[in-house]
């Protein structure tokens, strides 16, 4: 047998497959599925990555593993990034990862992370832009799922607080392939009906991908172009929705955004007995400060007028008496006579002086008939006299 | 559609009306004739608010878009 001349030691046979493939694959992105994960004492995680037709042995070393957001497990789909090293003392190549990320959850967490930087520039999650949320709405809009437990928590809440508001469902599937556009869809169909004080856009909590409509861009530009207010309500407390920041008021859960919706009624009805009864008061005080005003006129010098004269006048035949040297009884005389006269012509004026004089008074209804052609014939009528009134029927028309 | 909205008279804008007389009367400024037409208008608000609060049973309907773009609105299938 030749022996060739060109014999190279393993050592360096080695070395030499190590460049070639170290300086070839410095950074490759691989997907493929965790098994025989092991996380060694040192810290550092071994594990292997295959697909149907391959697998390919992969590390991670302990300074990169505490940036990992995950924790890897046997079975899981992911994606990692890294180098090709060789490792000549087994004389095998291994990838040397530097990010690993989980299939699915990843993709949508770099989405949302991108859709809500896009956004934001554009200034979809503006506060200047947000609309005021009615204090006293009548119709709440509600876009959600209508076999949904969202649906079941905004009923119960509603009919506890405040029965008597008009609901109106949109009924959309919340998750699932077209559920977004759906969505975007139902919201507008809302703003075309019109009539609707505030809207809700929710469903209850679920997995990220469950939630996933509710941060697609449909959504947030649905949301956006809204003229009714929108409090959205997805999922638990401590998921956020990209509809969460677009939409004017962040509900943490559906049935908390029942809650916010509505006053409860038993407290509006305390508030308006309330207003009721202040106004009352003040209503009662006017009355009674003009009372008081009234009283005091009446007490006034103004009113009290004609008694003054009178004590005026008997003072100044006092004067007079004293003045004229005149006898008291003189003086009585002057009074008692002034006094008949001034009654006298009270009597002219009473009516019923007049009255006693032989002349009546004809009323028709109640009221004085000054004219004849105010009474035709067959008109009733009181004819009064001085002692008694008659009743009369017309038979003679004017 | 929207002209819905104009023509009832809002919750909202009855309760603020209310405030505004209550405010007047007990600035106690108005005439008893002014008072008198405002009390009134108060009493027949607030009459009008509780009416609007009056309904015993939460009614949820359902909003469908027509294929002639119409809208109608539905009892709720499910109790």
């Amino acid at each position: 047998m030749a022996i060739e001349k060109n014999v190279i030691t393993i050592t360096e046979l080695t070395r030499q497959i190590k460049f070639s493939l170290e300086s070839s694959f410095p950074r490759v992105w691989v997907e493929g599925e965790i098994s025989n994960f092991k996380q060694h004492t040192s810290g550092h995680l071994y594990f292997t990555l295959k697909d149907e037709g391959a697998q390919l042995s992969a590390l991670m070393w302990r300074s990169r593993v505490a940036n990992l957001t995950f924790q890897p497990e046997d079975g899981m789909k992911v994606i990692a990034r890294g180098s090709i090293t060789v490792y000549p003392p087994r004389g095998n190549y291994q990838l040397d990862v530097d990010q690993i990320q989980p299939i699915g959850l990843g993709e949508l967490q770099l989405a949302f992370e991108r859709l809500k930087q896009k956004l934001d520039r554009e200034g979809l999650f503006d506060a200047e832009h947000k609309k005021r949320i009615p204090e006293f709405p009548e119709c709440i809009g509600l876009v959600t799922s209508e076999t949904g437990a969202a649906l079941q928590d905004i009923r119960s809440v509603l009919s506890r607080r405040h029965p008597s508001v008009e609901v109106i469902l949109a009924p959309v599937r919340v998750q699932g392939v077209g559920a977004a556009e759906e969505i975007a869809d139902a919201i507008k169909h809302m703003n075309q009906y019109g009539g609707i004080d505030v809207m809700i856009v929710g469903r209850g909590g679920g997995s990220l991908e469950d939630l996933w409509a509710f941060n697609e861009e449909v959504v947030a530009r649905a949301i956006y172009a809204s003229k009714i207010p929108i409090i959205s309500a997805v999922g638990h407390e401590i998921d956020f929705s990209i509809a969460d920041f677009v939409a004017d008021l962040r509900a943490p859960t559906p049935s908390a955004a029942a809650e916010l919706v509505v006053r409860d009624r038993s407290e509006l009805l305390e508030d308006i007995g309330n207003l009721c009864y202040t106004m009352r008061g003040a209503f009662d005080n006017q009355v009674s400060a003009l009372r008081e005003q009234t009283t005091s006129l009446i007490t006034s010098y103004s009113f009290n007028r004609p008694k003054d004269l009178v004590r005026e006048f008997s003072q100044r035949i006092d004067e007079l008496e004293r003045s004229l040297g005149i006898s008291f009884a003189h003086a009585a005389q002057i009074v008692h006579q002034k006094y008949n006269s001034l009654q006298r012509q009270l009597q002219a004026l009473n009516p019923g002086g007049v009255l006693k004089r032989g002349y009546a008074i004809v009323r028709k209804e109640g009221r004085i008939v000054p004219s004849a052609d105010l009474l035709g014939y067959g008109d009733e009528a009181d004819i009064q006299f001085h002692n008694g009134t008659v009743g009369v029927k017309v038979e003679k028309g004017h | 559609m929207t002209a819905k909205k104009a023509v009832k008279n809002s919750l909202e804008s009855s309760l603020k009306r209310l405030e505004e007389i209550v405010e007047t009367l007990e600035r106690g400024d108005t005439s008893l004739d002014d008072a008198v037409i405002l009390y009134e208008e108060g009493v027949l608000i607030s009459k009008g608010c509780a009416e609007k609060l009056k309904a015993a049973e939460l009614k949820i309907k359902k909003l469908s878009k027509e294929i002639d773009g119409q809208f109608t609105l539905n009892e709720s299938d499910e109790a």
